[in-house]
C-alpha cells in the first residue's frame, strides 16, 4: 500500500482521486456502484446564483472517442443546494466541492459567500470555462483580466481552499493561470471541454440544440496533458488534471505531468464504477513499481 | 430500488428479422422481482472502437420462472449492430433496472391499452404480462408500415387482445393506431403508448380528447442514464427533468406537448 495522500492548498485528500463536476451528479447518483468515501473528493454540478433551466434538447452528442454536451448548467440555485441537497452530503467521510458559476465576478462572488457558510465543504471549484452558457462562464475564463477579474472578487469572499477551472478555448492556458494565481487562487483545475460541433447532414443540422458543445472524453486527453505539463512549469500551485481519464495509466500520466490529482469526469458514464477501479490501479501501479509515496511520482517525468 | 452494473450471460438469442433480435439474459429472480414494466437497461456495445456510450434499451420481458430478461433490438446502427452481434454464452456488461416504469393502476379489473409502434412495443410486453397477472383486462394495439413490423405477435397473444394497423393494411386494419376501430368500439380507463413520435404525439391527443388517462414511454438520447449528467432532459411542467430517472415514462398531463 503506497502513501496516496495529497494536499491542494489547505484541503487533504486520503488519494488523489476526484470527480468532475457535471459527470457525478451530486454524488449519491453512483452511491450503488462506488464507495463515495474511498474518493479523495467530489465535485458537485455546476451552482449559480439563481436557478438555471440549460439549454433545450438536444444536449448531447456522441463522438468518436467521447462526446458533447451543451447542458447549460441546469441546475436549481446556490440557496436550493445549501437547503436541500446539502444535508444529503454532510456525512460522507471525503471532500465535496462544489463547482461555481456566473455571469458577473458579482454573481460568483455572492455563489461562493453561500457556499462559504457550509461547514462540510472545505473548497470550491469556479468554472471559468464554461462553453455552452451565453452569459458569461468562459467568456471570463478566455481572457487574463477577465479571469482575474472573477477570481479577486471571489478571492474576497471566500477564505477556503479555491481552485480555479480552466478553459482550453484558449490561446494561451498558462498566461490565464499565471493571471489566477496571482489574485490568490489555491490551486487551478484543467480541462473544462473543448468546444466542438457535430453535424446531422440529412437534417444539415448541428446535432447539438444551441450549434456547438463541449467535447469531453479520451479524445480529450492528449490536450489536457499537453496543457497540464505545461501550466506545471509555469504555476507554483497544485494542479487538478482532468480530461478523458479513464484508466489508473491515463491517471498516472497526468500526475507526472505535474498533476497533484485528478478527476474523472465522462468515464463514469462508461462505468459509473470507474473510480474504485482507478484507486485500486494506482496503488498497485505504486506497489508493482515500488513507488511508496505518490508525490514520488508527481511530476517526474524525465526531460 | 438499488442499481447494478454487472456482466448478464447471454442465454438465448433470436431474430424476428434481419434487423430485429431477441436477446435473452440471465438474471437472478430475486433481481428481476425489483424490476418494474417500462425500465430500461444501458448496455456497452464492445468489440467495437466507434461506439462510446451505453446504448439505452428498454425491457422488454422479464421471466421469473426461468431467470431471465428479455431485450428486444431494433438494428439502426453500429451500437445496436455490435449487441447484435454479441452470441449466446458470452456476457452483456448491462446497468440496471433504469427508470421509473409503467404504473400500475390502483383500482383493480381496469381496462388497458398498450399501444406499440415499430421497435417501441418492446416495453409493452413485459407491462401487459404484468398487467394480465393482476387481473387487469389487456388489449394490445400494434402499429406499423407493413405485416412485418408487428412483432412478438404470439407472444402478445398470452397477455391480451391483439390489435393491429398497417399502413398499408397488409396486417390488421389500414391506417395510423389512433384510427383503429377497436377505440371506438372499447372504453379504455388507461392508456400506454410507446414509439416514434409522432405516433405518440397522436395518441397523446387523442387520449386527451377523450379524457382518458394516459402514459407515454420516451426515447431521448442519454449518456449516463442515472440523472448526472442532465443530458437526455424533457421540457416539462416542471422545467426539464431528466427523462432517465424521472422517465421513460411520463403522464401526458406532465409534457408540454401541443395536443
Ligand atoms: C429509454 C430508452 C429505451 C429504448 N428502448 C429500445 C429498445 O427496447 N429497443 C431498441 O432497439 N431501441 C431502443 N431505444 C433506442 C436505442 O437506444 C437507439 O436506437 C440506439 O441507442 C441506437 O444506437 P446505434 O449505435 O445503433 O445507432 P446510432 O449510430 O447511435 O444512431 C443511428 C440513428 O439512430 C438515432 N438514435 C440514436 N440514439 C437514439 C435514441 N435514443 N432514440 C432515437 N433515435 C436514436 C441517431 O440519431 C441516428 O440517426 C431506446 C432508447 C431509450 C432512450
Ligand atoms: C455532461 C457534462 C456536464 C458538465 N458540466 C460541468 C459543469 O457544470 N461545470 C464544470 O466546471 N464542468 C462541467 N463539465 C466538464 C467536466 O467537468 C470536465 O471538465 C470535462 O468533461 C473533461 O473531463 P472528462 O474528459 O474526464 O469528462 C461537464 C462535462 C460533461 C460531459
Ligand atoms: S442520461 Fe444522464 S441524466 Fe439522463
Amino acid at each position: 500500500m503506497a502513501q496516496l495522500a495529497v494536499n491542494i492548498g489547505a484541503l487533504s485528500l486520503k488519494n488523489p482521486v476526484m470527480t468532475a463536476s457535471g459527470t457525478f451528479g451530486y454524488g449519491y447518483e453512483f452511491a450503488d456502484f462506488v464507495d463515495l468515501n474511498r474518493l479523495g473528493g467530489f465535485i458537485v454540478k455546476g451552482t449559480t446564483l439563481r436557478p438555471r433551466e440549460g439549454n433545450d434538447y438536444p444536449r448531447m452528442a456522441e463522438t468518436t472517442g467521447g462526446m458533447l454536451n451543451c447542458v447549460g448548467l441546469q441546475n436549481k440555485g446556490v440557496d436550493y443546494f445549501c437547503r436541500h441537497i446539502y444535508p444529503r452530503l454532510v456525512d460522507y467521510d471525503t471532500n465535496v466541492l462544489v463547482n461555481v458559476s456566473g455571469s458577473s465576478p458579482e454573481d460568483y462572488a455572492a455563489c461562493a459567500e453561500r457556499i462559504a457558510a457550509l461547514e462540510h465543504i472545505p473548497a470550491i471549484e469556479l468554472n471559468i470555462s464554461c462553453p455552452n452558457v451565453r452569459d458569461g462562464g468562459m467568456a471570463f475564463g478566455v481572457t487574463t483580466e477577465g479571469a482575474a477579474s472573477v477570481v479577486k472578487a471571489v478571492r474576497k469572499a471566500y477564505h477556503k481552499t479555491l481552485i480555479v477551472k480552466l478553459s482550453p478555448n484558449v490561446t494561451s492556458i498558462t498566461d490565464i493561470a499565471r493571471a489566477v494565481e496571482a489574485e490568490g487562487a489555491d490551486a487551478v483545475s484543467l480541462i473544462n471541454t473543448l468546444m466542438g460541433m457535430s453535424v446531422d447532414i440529412e437534417r444539415r443540422q448541428s446535432r447539438l440544440s444551441i450549434g456547438t458543445g463541449g467535447l469531453s472524453g479520451p479524445c480529450v486527453n492528449p490536450v489536457a496533458l499537453r496543457m497540464v505539463w505545461q501550466v506545471a512549469k509555469a504555476v507554483h500551485i497544485p494542479i487538478v488534471g482532468l480530461g478523458g481519464i479513464c484508466t489508473a495509466e491515463d491517471a498516472i500520466e497526468f500526475l507526472m505531468c505535474g498533476a497533484t490529482a485528478v478527476e474523472i469526469g465522462t468515464a463514469n458514464f462508461l462505468d459509473p464504477a470507474v473510480t474504485m477501479k482507478v484507486i485500486d490501479g494506482i496503488n498497485a501501479w505504486c506497489d508493482a513499481h515500488g513507488v511508496e509515496d505518490i508525490h514520488d511520482i508527481i511530476g517526474a517525468l524525465h526531460d | 430500488m438499488k442499481k447494478y452494473v454487472s456482466r448478464l450471460p447471454i442465454v438465448g438469442k433470436t431474430f424476428l428479422r434481419a434487423d430485429y433480435v431477441v436477446l435473452a439474459l440471465h438474471v437472478e429472480a430475486n433481481l428481476l422481482r425489483e424490476i418494474r414494466p417500462g425500465q430500461f437497461v444501458q448496455l456497452k456495445a464492445e468489440h467495437t472502437s466507434s461506439v462510446f456510450l451505453r446504448r439505452p434499451i428498454s425491457i422488454h420481458f422479464v421471466d421469473v420462472e426461468r431467470e431471465q430478461m428479455w431485450l428486444l433490438i431494433h438494428i439502426i446502427g453500429e451500437g445496436t449492430e455490435a449487441l447484435a452481434q454479441c452470441e449466446v454464452g458470452q456476457t452483456l456488461d448491462c446497468l440496471f433496472p433504469l427508470g421509473n416504469g409503467f404504473t400500475m393502476p390502483a383500482q383493480a379489473g381496469r381496462q388497458m391499452l398498450l399501444i406499440g409502434g415499430g421497435v417501441g412495443l418492446a416495453p409493452m410486453l413485459g407491462y401487459g404480462a404484468a398487467l394480465a397477472a393482476q387481473g387487469h383486462t389487456v388489449t394490445f394495439l400494434l402499429g406499423g408500415r407493413r405485416d412485418v413490423d408487428i412483432l412478438q405477435y404470439d407472444e402478445f397473444c398470452k397477455y391480451g387482445e391483439v390489435c393491429i394497423t398497417t399502413e398499408y393494411g397488409s396486417m390488421g386494419e389500414r391506417g395510423f393506431v389512433t384510427q383503429h376501430t377497436v377505440l371506438a368500439q372499447r372504453r379504455f380507463d388507461h392508456i400506454a403508448a410507446c414509439g416514434p413520435k409522432p405516433m405518440m404525439v397522436a395518441v397523446a391527443r387523442y387520449a386527451a380528447a377523450h379524457d382518458i388517462d394516459c402514459e407515454v414511454s420516451l426515447e431521448n438520447m442519454m449518456a449516463c442514464g442515472l440523472g448526472a449528467c442532465l443530458c437526455c432532459v424533457e421540457h416539462t411542467v416542471k422545467g426539464n427533468v431528466c427523462v432517465c430517472t424521472e422517465g421513460p415514462v411520463f403522464n401526458i398531463k406532465q409534457l408540454n406537448w401541443q395536443l
